[in-house]
């Protein structure tokens, strides 16, 4: 593990990283990973997780795809100098925020979407001048072995490498100093990773998880509130992080959505579900016998499905009522898993209670049609994000953050959000060396006088004053001139 | 029993704090604004009792503790208070044709109950100046001042609450045990100021709650000086930024790399500023400050006698808490006082013969810098150190201003610390991102999504794919240029005027 990163480290001293050139070829390699090792990663997802073409497609590849060529359009605005408006007070200075990428950054992935948990975070890494480390989930292993068998085809060899193991290997992996870590996991990963950072005051992104409460308010269309819950909860078979983890609904309306819910179901998978290729299967014996416990030990009623197949890693979409949120075995963990418990919620204010009772979620849902109501639960509640009438897609909108808050987690990525992650804004400022420059601060010397104070207590206060943003305004003055010159053109012509 | 008397213990105060934050309202621009518009206000009617505090705790004079503490405190409320509502302004996502129908905002939250630890050299200044992008960001804050800097602590404790929220915002003391038992209390993010050794502790106490953190640490700021230099100019920009506060300021110069023919130069050049600027009697001077305490003066005498050979003054009076500024020769990197941030009036020059060396030694330390300093003519000398040291900021020809620029972020990388602060970026700090998507159930926008719903098709995952890969196509640029538009047509206009105008004459 040492020399891994010991090569690594070497790697980014060697300084090849930094030029753009280097930084487009590498994510322009992913992006060909993708086209050309497309059917590689389809078999070792059917293989991990029994993932459908569609999904496998729409999103993990296409997830992956389209963000790589969105940071290859914007790699130039979202990596360069920024420059501070020029002053007039300090004109002879010039103060700048230079993005410097890190060092060697530690990427851990996990098992539900293998490939763009590991590699969404690798393409902000690299465009911000990064080597990495990518640690696969093992327990996604086939989706493990062909990242690591692909990634070197791609990438250059020496900045960024593939390290596979379990649990005990990755522990000692996280011994070693990196100079970030972004790992995707468990709220019990989360810590562990947070505690061996804190060990070399490494910084962190965890992408961590919780119960994402789904309230629903008496005022909604059922049929559409139905069909977008059931579809969020029931990609890679519930295994998915932002996936509505409970329902909060009133009791009056309750059937209502039981009913809708069996007919949804069967337009989407049929009469016999176990059968139908759409769904995905439990990632392995572990997590099936996790959920398997749940299912047995819950105290409410299950409304809909409840089969499972052991050999088949196989757990029906299910729907449970009558559940005790402080008691019910469905109510603790993380569900991960399609079984939706439904809680009984009197009003919309008892609703925010009970979700501000509880751990922070990485997302929030509100199906509702009433907008102050909306307004209330946003200003009342945290969560890592918020989305309305709907569930999951907030987080394929681009240009916004996903993370999450609390114990769902801390940072975000995503698009530009991934390359801010791994560069360190570093104030930069260059001083004027002429007599002038140093006649403008030479109040600040000693010996100490009551003017000098009131001289630079003036320059401090007003500094702000002399900014000159004219940079703002030279396209909009251009168009001004542009319609100016066209008319003066078009008058003068017509007076010859 | 802690000798640290407080009406309250720790725990209430952070039970009481949670509680506020949990009416919502710090959430209101408005309530921020009036918390941040009382501590201008306690700035300003209690300049002179924190000046005496300063003079107390470390001899600071008056120049400095103004301009170093109160003005820059000062400026920066007033630039949270003047761009608050800018700063809270929630960002909207740029519409779609696809998605024509939604709206996705990004709001700026708060996190909750936050923890600020301040450290004793600048002890208003680095505790008060997080504590402004706290309550700007409408969070509930847990102020811990340094148990070093004694008076400046007391009248932390003894103005605050007297101008601010009670119940939002709580001063609590404590030395090292008491913050052990502090940091065992949850807080939403902690934001610390400090020394390397206690940042990792910090770190480690909030990682078992899962708690962000931004650090403020230390280290040894390399000065890089070459030939191509102004002596003068670059003696007393560098000496500047070494004598405040007797060097115990995170940001000052901190040791020299230079060859044998410069630092001659150099350390001329430094007797003569020292001369204009102290004469030859330094202790009697006010404008020198006195080392913080006992346990630190120890740590820098000893420096002076097992770390190379002095060539500038080399005095110090154990009584008096003073060091006088100095500077050493003939420095080894193996020396003691190369192994750890000096934060005292000691320069250390190492000599090295090349830029490269320099470089090489620098990143080899393993330990980023909070700050790197060149001094040199050349472009491409400074260029160098610009993009191949890694360092939290950095600055040429000068030490120091960096820091006060609020523009800039201010913050360090590897072990000099983690996330930034100072004008927006305080703000910034203190507060984090939520996406929010807003969608309905209308038909049309339905009618989009349903491609997503099983059963699945190859022509469904052409159709979404198609989307994907055009999505930007879709975007609804057009509302960016209207401004352009106007201003163009107001061009045409001017000319259309005037000729008007002139026609009629």
């Amino acid at each position: 593990m040492a020399a891994i990163v010991k090569s690594a480290r070497e790697a980014f001293a060697t300084g090849k990283t930094l030029p753009m050139s280097f930084r487009r070829k590498q994510l322009e390699g992913l992006l060909r990973m993708y086209d050309e090792g497309k059917q590689e990663i389809m078999d070792a997802l059917k293989q991990d997780l029994r993932k459908t073409t569609f999904e496998g497609t729409l999103y993990e590849i296409e997830i992956l795809k389209t963000d790589v060529k969105g940071i290859l359009r914007n790699l130039k605005d979202w990596t360069k100098e920024e420059q501070l408006p020029f002053n007039a007070l300090s004109f002879t200075d010039n103060a700048s925020v230079h993005k410097d990428p890190l060092g060697v950054v530690l990427i851990l992935g996990t098992w539900n979407y293998p490939f763009v948990m590991a590699l969404q975070p690798l393409a902000g890494a690299i465009a911000a001048g990064n080597c990495a480390v990518i640690k696969p989930s093992e327990v996604s292993a086939n989706s493990s072995a062909t990242i690591a068998r692909l990634l070197p085809r791609y990438l250059d060899k020496d900045c960024y490498k593939v390290f596979e193991g379990d649990v005990t290997a990755t522990i000692t992996l996280l011994e070693e100093k990196f100079d970030y870590i972004f790992a995707t996991g468990s709220v019990a990963v989360g810590r562990s990773v947070m505690a061996a950072a804190a060990k070399h005051l490494t910084p962190v992104t965890l992408e961590l998880g919780g119960k994402s409460p789904t309230y629903i308010d008496d005022s909604v269309n059922m049929e559409r509130t139905v069909k977008r819950i059931l579809w969020g909860k029931l990609i890679n078979l519930g295994q998915t992080c932002i996936a509505p983890d409970y329902v909060l609904i009133s009791k009056a309306r309750q059937q209502e959505f039981l009913d809708v819910a069996s007919k949804v179901l069967a337009e989407y998978y049929g009469d016999n579900w176990q059968k139908n290729p759409d769904l995905t299967r439990i990632i392995n014996e572990r997590h099936f016998n996790r959920l398997k416990k749940v299912l047995d030990a819950t105290k409410g009623r299950v409304a809909i499905g409840g089969q499972t197949d052991q050999k088949d890693l196989w757990i029906s979409p299910t729907i449970i009522v009558d559940v005790d949120p402080a008691t019910d075995s469905t109510m603790e963990d993380e569900i991960f898993g399609p079984i939706l418990p439904i809680v009984n919620v009197e009003s919309p204010e008892a609703a925010i209670k009970f979700i501000r009772n509880r751990p922070k979620p990485l997302a929030l849902y509100i199906f509702s049609e009433n907008s102050d109501l909306i307004e209330k639960f946003k200003t009342k509640t945290s969560s890592g994000g918020l989305c309305v009438n709907d569930c999951v897609v907030h987080t394929g909108y681009v240009g916004l953050p996903f993370g999450g808050v609390g114990t769902s987690g801390m940072g975000n990525y995503h698009g530009k959000y991934t390359v801010d992650t791994f560069c360190h804004k570093k104030a930069v400022l260059q001083r004027g060396i002429s007599a002038v420059s140093e006649k403008l601060g030479d109040s600040r010397y000693p010996p100490y006088t009551n003017g000098k104070i009131k001289l630079m207590s003036f320059g401090i206060g007003a500094i702000h004053k002399f900014d000159v943003t004219y940079n703002k305004f030279v396209t909009h003055a251009l168009a001004a001139a542009l319609g100016a010159g066209i008319l003066f053109a078009g008058l003068a012509l017509k007076s010859l | 029993m802690s000798k640290y008397h407080q009406k309250i213990s720790h725990q209430e105060a952070v039970a009481i704090a949670r509680s506020a934050f949990s009416t919502g309202r710090t959430k209101d621009v408005n309530f921020r604004l009036k918390q941040l518009r009382q501590l201008l206000r306690m700035y300003e009617e209690n300049n002179d009792e924190i000046l005496l505090a300063l003079k107390k705790d470390m001899r600071k004079s008056k120049l400095e503790g103004y301009l170093y503490e109160v003005e820059l405190m000062v400026n920066d409320v007033r630039e949270a208070i003047r761009h608050l509502r800018t700063w809270t302004k929630p960002k909207w996502l740029r519409k779609n044709w696809l998605t024509f129908a939604d709206k996705g905002k990004i709001e700026r939250v708060p996190f909750g109950v936050v923890l600020v630890i301040g450290p004793w050299n600048y002890p208003f200044q680095l505790t008060l100046v997080p504590l402004c992008g706290a309550i700007a960001a409408g969070n509930c804050v847990i102020v811990k001042p340094s148990e070093v800097s004694v008076h400046s602590a007391a009248k932390m404790a003894e103005l605050i609450p007297k101008y601010l929220d009670p119940e939002c915002y709580h001063v609590v003391m404590g030395g090292p045990t008491e913050s052990e038992e502090l940091l065992k209390n949850k807080f939403d993010h902690i934001f610390f100021t400090g020394s390397i050794q206690v940042g990792r502790k910090i770190h480690q106490a909030a990682a078992r709650h899962l708690t962000p953190v931004t650090l403020e640490l230390g280290g040894k700021s390399p000065v890089y000086i070459d030939n191509t230099v102004d002596y003068a100019m670059a003696a007393q920009r560098i000496m500047w930024g070494k004598c405040m506060n007797m060097g115990q300021t995170c940001v000052a110069p901190d040791f020299i790399i230079c060859t044998k023919e410069v630092e001659k130069a150099f350390i001329a050049e430094v007797k003569n500023a020292m001369q204009a600027w102290y004469g030859s009697d330094w202790k009697s001077k006010p404008d020198l400050a006195r080392i913080i305490n006992a346990k630190h003066f120890n740590r820098l005498k000893s420096y002076l006698l097992n770390s190379g050979k002095v060539a500038v003054g080399g005095g110090y009076d154990e009584d008096d808490l003073w060091i006088e500024p100095s500077i050493l020769v003939d420095v080894k990197v193996t020396d003691p006082i190369m192994q750890e941030e000096v934060f005292g009036p000691i320069l250390p020059i190492v000599n090295m013969n090349s830029v490269v060396e320099a470089i090489k030694y620098i990143n080899g330390r393993n330990s980023v810098p909070l700050c790197m300093y060149v001094f040199s003519a050349d472009r491409g000398v400074q260029s160098l150190f610009e993009n191949h040291v890694s360092a939290g900021t950095f600055a040429c020809n000068e030490t120091i201003v960096q820091f006060a620029i609020d523009e800039l972020p201010f913050g360090g990388a590897g072990e000099s610390g983690m996330g930034t602060y100072h004008g927006k970026f305080s703000f910034d700090a203190f507060s984090r991102d939520r996406a929010c998507v807003y969608r309905d159930f209308s038909y049309l926008a339905d009618k989009l999504g349903v491609f997503r719903y099983p059963p699945y098709s190859v022509l469904k995952i052409n159709f979404l794919s198609f989307l994907l890969h055009h999505w930007k196509k879709f975007n609804i640029t057009y509302f960016d240029y209207v401004p352009h538009l106007i201003c163009f047509l107001l061009g045409i206009f001017a000319v259309f005027l005037y000729n008007n105008i002139h026609d009629d004459n």
